[in-house]
């Protein structure tokens, strides 16, 4: 399948990418899924947790970024991730993670512990 | 007449003003070219966000059920206006621009009988309104450590604005800020934020088969305060270039009025000194005749 999907990822502060790939997997808010080109068009909420861009057709995820929950859009053409926040895995400094999710359960909140711990999933896997 | 010394003075005073309006007005035209492009940058977002709303409102309709920040409280009666502005002077008529369009909103709706809360972002607009409505003012968020806008400010600001709303603080808030249009020319605006005034949904044909997921309430619920969030930076960010193109523009002008200030100042001294040395050269003619 030589056909790519328009692949676009943009924060509020910028474009951090857009590129020609074969598969991007998300986590939506009802469960990860992937989108390959010629997708139906659809619209969903995406939960913190890592996306994982195939660039190439069958092959490994060549970029990984983790994403402070957001939103996709799929249309005819391809496919636009809105992220508040976006960070590349290999950047995400496992350790102070840690360190702030145990501040984080210590202090009892929730919504931080719940974005750390995906956090923590992305970058360990 | 002026003595040549105070001349002197003067013109002495007028260039190290003018050596400072110059400077300043190369720093604003460097912070401007980075504003325009953090704006510039910016754009992308917001124009899918905005298409986003707008194929989810043609949609949605707006029910009793609806989000309350799209639908509102049914009531008009408290409003609130978050008032954007700078937290430096010198940038010509750019703060008093807002505050006067923001003022002018805040006596009609006075006239109407409403009750108008004031908030502001930036410290520069508030004087104004310090001293005449006081007691209307809620809050001023302090952005002066700020250098460039990230979003996260901006989302510190809306966040801040629904817990109010969903407080029951007020029914309708507007914001105000300065469009960027040139270096020449920015725009006092208003845009109201709560309600949501959604864009007439003219995506209704095209895209009738998209799939939501979750559903359309659910996905609307939950953009509809980062939309808010993605309106009020978008602000932030045009307040920003707007404010160092008018400051640019003022300052240019400071520094052409410096220089025929000089120039002016010059003359009046040359033709001092000159008047001077003729007037004593008369002194040791007449004196020399006299003998």
């Amino acid at each position: 399948m030589a056909e790519l999907l328009d692949f676009e990822l943009v924060s509020p502060e910028r474009r951090l990418a857009r590129a020609k790939v074969a598969m991007v997997v998300m986590p939506g808010t009802e469960g990860d899924f992937g989108v390959l080109p010629g997708h139906a068009p659809m619209m969903s909420t995406i939960r913190p947790g890592a996306i994982h861009i195939h660039e190439t057709d069958g092959g490994p995820a060549t970029q990984r970024f983790f994403i402070d929950g957001g939103f996709a859009e799929v249309t005819e053409t391809g496919l636009t991730i809105l992220a508040e926040q976006a960070t590349p895995v290999a950047e995400i400094d496992v350790a102070a993670v840690a360190t702030q999710l145990a501040a984080a359960r210590s202090a009892g909140d929730e919504a931080a512990v719940a974005r750390l711990e995906a956090m923590q999933a992305a970058a360990t896997n | 007449m002026p003595s040549l010394k105070s001349l002197k003075n003067r013109i002495t005073s007028v260039k190290s003003t003018q050596k400072i309006t110059k400077a300043m007005k190369m720093v604003a035209a460097a912070k401007l070219r980075r504003a325009q492009e953090a704006a510039e940058a910016a754009r992308p977002y917001s124009e899918r966000m905005a298409a986003v709303m707008a194929s989810l409102a043609s949609k949605v309709s707006v029910g009793p059920e609806s989000p309350r920040l799209l639908a509102g409280t049914g009531k008009d009666q408290v409003h609130l206006l978050v008032i954007c502005s700078s937290e430096r002077g010198l940038a010509g008529g750019f703060n008093s621009n807002i505050a006067k369009l923001a003022r002018r909103t805040m006596e009609e709706l006075l006239g109407q009988g409403k009750t108008v809360k004031l908030l502001f972002v930036g410290k520069k607009a508030r004087a104004p309104f310090a001293r005449t409505h006081k007691e209307l003012i809620i809050d001023t968020v302090d952005m002066s450590h700020i250098k460039n806008v990230a979003f996260a400010d901006a989302k510190a600001v809306a966040e801040d604005v629904v817990a109010r709303f969903e407080a029951g603080e007020f029914d309708v808030a507007h914001l105000f800020f300065s469009t960027f249009r040139s270096a020449l020319n920015q725009e006092p605006t208003r845009l109201q934020i709560i309600p949501a005034a959604l864009p007439a949904g003219d995506a209704a044909g095209t895209d009738a088969s998209v799939e939501y997921e979750p559903g359309e309430e659910a996905i609307l619920a939950d953009l509809l305060p980062k939309n808010l969030a993605v309106q009020v930076f978008r602000a932030l960010l045009e307040n920003a270039a707007s404010e160092q193109g008018s400051r640019m523009t003022a300052m240019d002008n400071a520094t052409r009025n410096a220089g025929d200030m000089i120039n002016k100042l010059t003359i009046t001294y040359n033709r001092t000194r000159q008047a001077a040395i003729t007037k004593e050269l008369i002194e040791i003619i007449s004196g020399a005749e006299a003998l």
